[in-house]
């Protein structure tokens, strides 16, 4: 379970999050709408950990347990996962040199064996074949000069490599055409298992069509303020952001 | 914390004492008196029995050398060094020459056990014969002499000469009269003629026309006496239509006082041979501060003399407070071919100016320069080549890549290419670029599981890779570990 409480960020001078609270449930899936510069993306580093952010206040719990503190690997160890709206590229490396250097990485943080070639090559290649991700592919160096679409299905396959608890989705839908957006979606849909809780963001109702969330956020100027059930999103793509805007700024 | 601003307090805070290989042997030592004048040429050389043409060739270099100016030309900065003070020979007493590993002092033994690079050696060197399924023949040289040659008696057998240069020029005086110095000449620079005259020892390679090595060559040089400076002399000679791949390692003990290592290697090529140098250099680079470490003053030149022949230098360079060094070719038979293959890594306060010379003699030429630099900490990190198509050279092609990836705010990469075209048909092209490890990769390989150092290695290996696939296959395995090694501490 992931809780965010009265989370204050600001980078540089400005500030961004502003005394923001979410909870995702074990098993949940949410999502979170919002107009753009809203704080959505900052959310989900400052999650992961990214290091550019102050955190002037509040925390954020995974389980009972404040993550703030951790480096990002550490985060990952403990399963945030972050599928993000610009994957890198690291050119000169193997993606399936990447993908094993970070499962390894992984499970030695958490005092497990590394996983064998033959296993590790088994488990890419049923992802990969979920995700309609050719093998070729996987020998070229990560994300270098791979299109779009294929830049955020490799960031999906490594969500099902490396099994996160918590998995935050940061505008994956953006740039997909409707047939990636149906693949992904799928592959996202066969890893809502158990436990595992789901953050997407995203600016269109959209992608709520192949994943259908439990639970909708609307974000703006850096706190929730409102939340509901899957139909909430459709209202949104009715009536646009301009009432939550207006609303917050009037306050 | 931003995290560049991290990634400069950790680099401040860096620790590059932890040199892996900082041990120091202790041994019985022959040494001669400090400093440096004819009568100290005449020792070395009588110590090594040597006949009077090389003596006198000693003389005659040293006697050039007293008239020389060090050269300043090099993006390198460092306390002008007192060529009186220093030792110009040390042998240890127990190496006089060995002809088995049980002959071998134990202490030697040991210390290769210490050395630790490659391991698969190491067993090589203990006997343990049948470990391995390539095996590689090691001459070892330790301050001035060579200590150890394994599988002489085997290389024989194809007719390969692998030997120590002080016994090359007993056993085989025709071979080293002809080609010493024929590729670099005593007259050459001032390091190369220093050289010369008091070079101690290192290896004499020669490969019978036709024949394929039948292993890899490798030669480990180390430096272990106080204030003493090493001068080795490596031949290499691959005669029409042969090949071999040679290794060569260096590592050298942690001292406060900066050491001179000061080396010439010569190849020659014959018609359609090949000779593929690789190099892992490893000397102790100073402490965190910029204190001691080894002046690494190198001349490496390889001559393409017959036509289709080729010679490929492959470094991966990682240590000396200074490297000074331009592995080069001189493709003088026609179809020749040169190429350099280059990972420069340095950290700490360390300097580096390397780089390379195609001198393009011969017609229809090939050459191809790729170039990694990669510096971090307080570092600064020159490449400096050459390309030069001569008159006569119709048809030359050169081909350059050069890269450098910076870690970090305080340290600095040059990039000084000459260039220089005689005729209407040479073809050079020259590619260059200069990148940071950016804080978006990092975060992204860290969101993935990789510590910041695990996700600096990977992105470095990346950067790496056309010029590590250069390397034998151990090799590249060992200096994959070095690159993760000598940048340890660069990245919070």
């Amino acid at each position: 379970m992931l809780e965010v409480k009265n989370l204050t960020v600001s980078i540089g001078d400005r500030k961004i999050l502003d005394g923001l609270n979410l909870t995702v449930k074990d098993g949940e899936v949410a999502a979170i709408m919002g107009p753009n510069g809203t704080g959505k993306s900052t959310l989900s580093y400052v999650i992961a950990g990214k290091p550019d952010y102050t955190v002037e206040s509040g925390e954020v719990l995974l389980d009972g347990e404040n993550i703030l503190e951790m480096g990002a690997d550490e985060r990952a160890a403990k399963g945030v996962f972050l599928a993000f709206q610009y994957p890198v590229e690291i050119p000169g490396v193997a993606t399936m040199t990447f993908l094993k250097a970070a499962l390894n990485a992984q499970r030695r943080q958490r005092g497990e064996d590394e996983m064998t070639t033959p296993a590790f090559a088994k488990k890419v290649r049923e992802a990969a074949e979920l995700l309609g991700i050719k093998n070729e592919i996987l020998k070229r160096p990560l994300n270098v000069g791979f299109s779009g679409g294929e830049k955020k299905r490799m960031d999906i396959l490594q969500m099902a490599l490396l099994e996160p608890a918590m998995a935050i989705l940061d505008e994956t839908d953006s740039g997909l055409d409707i047939d990636a957006i149906r693949i992904v979606a799928e592959g996202v849909n066969k890893l809502r298992t158990g436990k595992r809780s789901f953050l997407l963001i995203t600016h269109y109702q959209r992608l709520l069509n192949y994943i259908v969330p439990d639970t909708v956020h609307v974000m703006a100027q850096g706190k929730i303020v409102r939340t509901g059930g899957k139909e909430l999103a459709l209202e949104l793509e009715k009536n646009g952001y301009r009432d939550f805007v207006t609303a917050t700024a009037a306050e | 914390m931003a995290a560049v601003q991290e990634t400069v307090d950790h680099v401040k805070s860096l620790d590059v004492t932890e040199y892996k290989y900082g041990f120091f042997s202790q041994f019985e030592m022959d040494m001669a008196p400090k400093g440096l004048n004819e009568d100290i040429v005449r020792f070395i050389s009588a110590k090594k029995k040597e006949p009077e043409w090389l003596t006198e060739w000693r003389l005659e270099a040293y006697r050039r050398w007293v008239t020389m100016e060090e050269p300043d030309w090099a993006r390198v900065h460092y306390p002008k060094i007192d060529f009186q003070d220093l030792y110009y020979y040390a042998a240890p007493k127990t190496a006089s020459g060995p002809k088995t590993l049980e002959e071998v002092d134990p202490d030697l033994l040991k210390y290769y056990a210490k050395l630790g690079i490659p391991l698969h050696e190491q067993e090589l060197l203990a006997g343990v014969e049948g470990a391995q399924q390539r095996r590689v023949a090691v001459d070892a040289v330790m301050d001035s002499v060579s200590v150890v040659t394994t599988f002489k008696a085997e290389l024989a057998k194809s007719g390969v000469i692998f030997c120590p240069i002080s016994e090359a020029v007993h056993t085989h005086p025709e071979l080293v009269k002809k080609y010493l110095g024929s590729v670099v000449p005593t007259s050459d620079n001032y390091y190369a003629t220093l050289n010369s005259a008091v070079f101690s020892d290192g290896s004499f390679v020669y490969i019978p026309p036709g024949v394929r090595c039948p292993m890899e060559l490798s030669t480990y040089f180390r430096i272990n006496e106080q204030n003493t400076g090493q001068f080795e002399r490596t031949l290499i000679i691959a005669d029409a239509g042969s090949y071999v791949s040679y290794l060569e390692g260096c590592t050298a003990p942690q001292r406060d006082e900066n050491q001179l290592h000061a080396a010439v290697v010569e190849l020659v090529t014959h018609d359609d041979a090949e000779i593929k140098y690789s190099t892992v250099q490893n000397w102790y680079p100073g402490d965190a501060e910029g204190k001691g470490g080894i002046y690494n003053f190198v001349t490496k030149r390889g001559d393409c003399r017959g036509k289709n022949s080729k010679i490929s230098w492959t470094q991966v360079e990682t240590g000396s407070a200074i490297t000074w060094k331009y592995p080069s070719c001189i493709l003088r038979g026609d179809n020749s071919r040169g190429e350099f293959y280059s990972i420069a890594i340095s950290n700490g306060y360390q300097q580096v100016d390397s780089g390379t010379k195609m001198i393009h003699l011969g017609k229809n030429t090939t050459s191809r320069i790729i170039s990694k630099g990669i510096s971090a900490g307080h570092s600064q990190n020159t490449y400096r080549g050459q390309v030069t198509a001569h008159r006569k050279a119709t048809g030359a092609r050169n081909f350059t890549n050069c890269d450098s990836l910076l870690i970090g705010q305080n340290c600095g990469a040059h990039t000084v290419p000459y260039i220089e075209a005689r005729n209407d048909s040479a073809q050079f092209e020259h590619e260059a670029t200069t990148s940071k490890i950016s804080d978006d990769q990092l975060f992204y390989c860290m969101q993935r599981g990789l510590s910041g150092e695990e996700a600096t290695a990977l992105i470095v290996n990346g950067f790496v890779r056309d010029v590590l696939q250069q390397l034998p296959m151990e090799f590249a395995v060992e200096a994959q570990k070095l690159i993760a090694i000598s940048l340890e501490g660069s990245v919070g």
